[in-house]
């Protein structure tokens, strides 16, 4: 008998289970299916620092929600229409994100006493009326793969590891999602283990089968494709599109991209996609600490290379030091300060945008780095190469602020033609700039005031820099009074200058009667957006504008502030934003702020802008 | 990999020194003025690094290569104001990190000469940790270490080398520190040059200089400095004529390990090695220098000889051994993937396996 399909527009399916159970591998496949498929679509990841905790436990648990649609959206999901729980650990971690109604499907085989136990249910809640108001299928996930695999030579435990290729094949059934691509996957992945391969391709389409066959699942169900802007896409990591930002900086510019890097969750992952690159020249080095990885960069870009490190908060505090030296070598460096919840250790695998201030001002010394910040998983691929766009143009380190959330988030990116990417011209001096011949290594270019790059083994530009105050043009060493104070003052002004060249703030007031201007930064920018549109589904006026710019800000920022009667600033911190917009423009911004480790959810914001507005 | 990483015997390529084998030459006949920047120097009235200074600037020109490719990276500390004075590039970084600056640099510009300037606090404390994983990856670095036990330019705490007891504005009663021998501890990171001088024997400096320069792959030089101001006469046990023949362990390699007429080194118990009177074992027992053995072990045996301190204090190159520098094994790697891959195309990059298309 034919399967009924039904319609839908948008879902989000949450997969959780154990850290050991493959829910990442899942949920990533589902989604590469999902964006071939041509939905649009928006990823959360969310697993412990753990590596394996206690299989079983509450702490072991991992997830990966995905959203997806038939129109264009902008965040992972508040709330899961389905989930998947592939233990009771999972099915309790998860339980109380689900609003009622929501389906549940459950891998029955787990809800053993002792399972059970672990996570203190004394009663099964698949039979106490927990459940109640849900739409539960029990499946007995692992025994069924078991079962599928009992003509295979693979022992039990392997049979059983492949139960989530089961829960795949199941969930890309319910979603008429297409497989050819998880089966090439699969097939690369283990193409040296035989067995392992064959076993992950039949628990795939024995899951597959099981939906097509059982009277369980009576409907299937169809989301068709988003009317995007046409052109190529691809569904992309923030962490994949930072490093090929970053690749792009290097091509554009003709510098050799030298990445000193030391691992740390959640950017490590920069690291190893660049260490694959070697053909465009990239060259790693995977440094014995954060301080060695960035001061290698540095020594990189005095040689005339593209420098360029990658860390997250704790990292970020010990590259400080350098970052300080770049600033006063004024050497093209490009820090990639991948957010995670703090302070100390904190949350190593849990977002946050709490390292603005550190940013800007967490260095010894009036010490002024520009700061840019993406707000969207593909977007980082455009903030890198401004990051480094501003970097060589400008002569400056600039920090370019990621987060957990977009690191390993992903949406569908639409490619750039790489013949529109900006040139960037490295502008390398060759020759003497001061009288008689001589070499002044501080000498400014009027309209940008970067100064001149000389790169080693340039003849007759022999130079010495460093950390000292120097001469203001000459470059040597100088404590006299006046110049320390111009030297500090050209600094900032030249860092300053550069939103002459940078676009101005732009407002989507599509009305343009709105009172309440919502601002944001950075990984924000998804909530937000979607929070607004249901704001203004309600009838609602609320005008966005998004800061890619933190540092220097753009031109007309004061004015948009000062345009609006209210302006509201939501941010994962306690109200970074917030400070440096009164404390330079003088207006009382209304912070929201909540430091959860997790991203702002959509209806939650649109509940806080209605309330602003709504206010007399 | 190629043999050129691998196979490499220094000086035996017919371009000179082993170290600069990937740097441009020059026929510019050189002097010690050329290299000599407009900086006043300005270190106090009798300071070692004068004698270092002179003794470096005259030896450069031996190089053979265009001044603009050599560039001096140093640290913080007296010894690290060494590029100021210098007329190469140069860059005076900050506290302990030069080599990790020195890192990123010659890896990424094998073209280049590249001395790293630190000192007993700047390598061996603050930067203790760069020190030894640069000299563990064998990067193509020359390293100067000026050592006087002291810190100078913070006006005189006790350093890591500073002797156990040692009174300083910072240990008013005694220092409780056990030093680090540089050398054993540049020898237990593996370096594969690693090499002992004093300030004041400038020929035997510049021999030092020479051989540091020839050793492709990271070079450890501990250079005993004065300082007059904090800690004089920290080496004077090896400087005073009457004493020094009979202190000083000079190895030369291929020769017998001497200290003076008498007394010589010979092998001991538990693999270490003792010095004695020749007299009384004959000349024949005497161990004779060999720098290139591949085990360490040797060279830090030789390394423990100056307990009692100033007794036998070993100097020369301890250790010079041949292991593919890491400059080379990085670059070889992007010239491999760009020989079996071709150039990286930015488009193929982006669109990745995996792309759709939207009318």
């Amino acid at each position: 008998m034919a399967k009924q399909i039904e319609q839908l527009d948008r879902v989000v399916i949450r997969f959780a289970g154990d850290s050991g159970d493959g829910m990442q591998l899942t949920g990533d496949r589902f989604t590469q299916e999902t964006a071939s498929f041509g939905n649009d679509l928006s990823t959360l990841p969310n697993f412990p620092a753990e590596i394996r905790a206690p299989a079983g436990t509450l702490p072991g648990v991992s997830s990966f929600q995905l959203h997806f649609a038939d129109h264009d959206i902008m965040t992972p999901g508040d709330a899961p229409d389905v989930l998947v729980a592939m233990n009771p650990a999972a099915l309790k971690a998860n339980l109380e994100d689900l609003p009622r109604g929501a389906t549940v499907i459950v891998n029955t085989d787990e809800f053993t006493k002792r399972s059970l136990a672990k996570v203190g249910y004394t009663v099964d809640p698949l039979t106490d009326g927990t459940l109640d108001g849900f739409k539960v299928s029990a499946v007995p996930l692992t025994s069924m793969t078991v079962e599928a695999l009992a003509d295979s030579d693979i022992s039990k435990k392997d049979a059983q590891r492949a139960k989530n290729m089961f829960a795949l094949g199941l969930l890309s059934w319910m979603y008429n999602r297409p497989t050819e691509g998880t089966t090439s996957f699969l097939k690369s992945k283990f193409a040296h283990k035989p067995d392992i391969l064959a076993a992950n391709l039949t628990a795939f389409q024995a899951g597959w089968n099981f939906g097509e066959t059982t009277e369980d699942f009576a409907v299937s169900y169809e989301i068709k494709p988003a009317r995007l802007p046409s052109g190529t896409y691809r569904n992309i990591t923030g962490n994949l599109a930072t490093a090929y930002g970053l690749i792009a900086g290097s091509k554009q510019s003709g510098l050799p991209l030298f990445l000193g890097s030391y691992p740390i969750t959640p950017a490590s992952d920069i690291l190893h996609e660049l260490s694959k690159h070697k053909r465009f020249g990239v060259r790693t080095f995977q440094a014995e600490d954060e301080i060695s990885g960035v001061g290698a960069a540095l020594g990189a870009s005095f040689g005339g290379s593209l420098g360029v490190t990658t860390t997250s908060g704790p990292g970020m505090v010990l590259k400080q030091e350098t970052v300080g030296l770049a600033v006063m070598t004024e050497l093209p460096l490009v820090i990639v300060d991948v957010q995670r919840a703090g302070p100390s250790t904190g949350m190593p695998t849990k977002t946050e945008q709490t390292d603005l201030l550190m940013a800007l001002y967490g260095r010894n010394g009036e010490s002024p780095v520009p700061v840019v910040a993406p707000s969207s998983p593909s977007d980082c691929f455009d903030a890198a190469l401004e990051a480094v766009r501003i970097a060589v143009r400008y002569r400056t380190p600039v920090v370019m602020l990621s987060d957990g959330y977009l690191a390993n988030g992903s949406e569908p990116w639409r490619l750039p033609e790489v013949s529109e990417l900006p040139e960037i011209d490295p502008a390398f001096a060759t020759g003497p700039n001061g009288p008689d011949g001589t070499f002044l290594p501080y000498l400014r270019d009027e309209e940008t005031l970067a100064r001149p790059w000389a790169v080693p083994g340039t003849p007759g530009l022999e130079h010495r820099i460093g950390g000292i105050e120097k001469h203001a043009e000459s470059g040597d060493i100088s404590y006299t009074p006046t110049n320390h104070d111009l030297m500090v003052r050209t600094r900032q002004g030249k860092i300053d200058a550069i939103a002459r060249d940078i676009p101005e703030l732009e407002v989507d007031d599509p009305g343009g009667e709105a009172d309440v201007l919502v601002l944001g930064w950075g990984g924000t920018y998804g909530s937000i957006a979607a929070a607004v549109r249901r704001v203004r589904r309600a009838g609602g006026r609320v005008a966005q504008a998004h800061l890619r710019h933190l540092n220097p800000f753009p031109a007309n920022l004061g004015d948009v502030l000062r345009r609006y009667e209210r302006v509201v600033v939501p941010e994962i911190n306690l109200g970074q934003l917030s400070l440096l917009l009164r404390g330079r423009f003088l207006v009382d911004v209304i912070g929201y702020n909540k430091v959860r480790g997790l991203p702002f959810k959509a209806e939650e914001l649109a509940g806080v802008l209605q309330e602003v507005i709504d206010r007399d | 990999m190629t043999e050129n990483s691998t196979g490499h015997v220094p000086g035996s390529n017919g371009h000179g020194l082993g170290g600069l084998r990937l740097v441009p030459k020059t026929d510019t006949a050189y002097k010690m003025k050329d290299f000599k920047s407009d900086q006043e120097v300005r270190w106090c009235p009798g300071c070692g690094d004068y004698a270092i200074l002179a003794a470096f600037q005259s030896f450069l020109p031996e190089l053979g290569v265009p001044r603009e490719n050599i560039v001096m990276v140093s640290g913080i500390g007296c010894s690290s104001r060494f590029p100021y004075y210098l007329s190469t590039y140069g860059m005076h970084s900050i506290h302990g990190r030069a080599p990790a600056i020195a890192t990123g640099l010659a890896t990424s510009r094998p073209d280049l000469s590249v001395w790293v300037i630190t000192g007993d606090g700047d390598g061996l404390s603050i930067g203790g940790n760069h020190l030894i994983h640069a000299l563990r990856r064998n990067v193509n670095i020359n390293v100067l270490l000026f050592n006087n036990r002291i810190y100078g330019l913070t006006k005189g705490q006790y350093s890591p080398t500073s002797e156990p007891g040692k009174i300083t504005k910072s240990s008013p009663v005694g220092s409780l520190d056990q030093p680090f021998n540089p050398v054993s501890l540049a020898l237990g990171a593996e370096a594969t040059f690693v090499a002992r001088t004093v300030d004041s024997d400038r020929k035997h400096l510049t021999s030092v200089l020479r051989a540091a320069a020839d050793h492709p792959g990271a070079s450890f030089v501990e250079i005993y400095q004065n300082c007059p101001i904090f800690n004089d006469d920290a080496f004077e046990p090896l400087k005073d004529p009457a004493a020094r023949d009979t202190r000083l362990l000079r190895m030369e390699h291929g020769e017998p390990l001497r200290s003076g007429p008498d007394r010589g080194v010979v092998a001991g118990e538990f693999g270490g090695l003792e010095v004695v009177d020749v007299a009384s074992v004959g000349e024949e027992r005497l161990i004779r220098h060999d720098a290139h053995r591949e085990d360490p072990g040797y060279a830090f045996a030789l390394s423990r000889l100056d307990q009692p301190a100033f007794e036998h204090v070993p100097v020369g190159v301890f250790r010079d051994v041949h292991r593919p520098t890491y400059d080379d094994l990085v670059n070889e790697q992007v010239d491999e993937a760009r020989a079996e891959h071709g150039d990286g195309e930015l488009a193929a990059l982006l669109a990745g396996g995996d792309t759709w298309s939207v009318e």
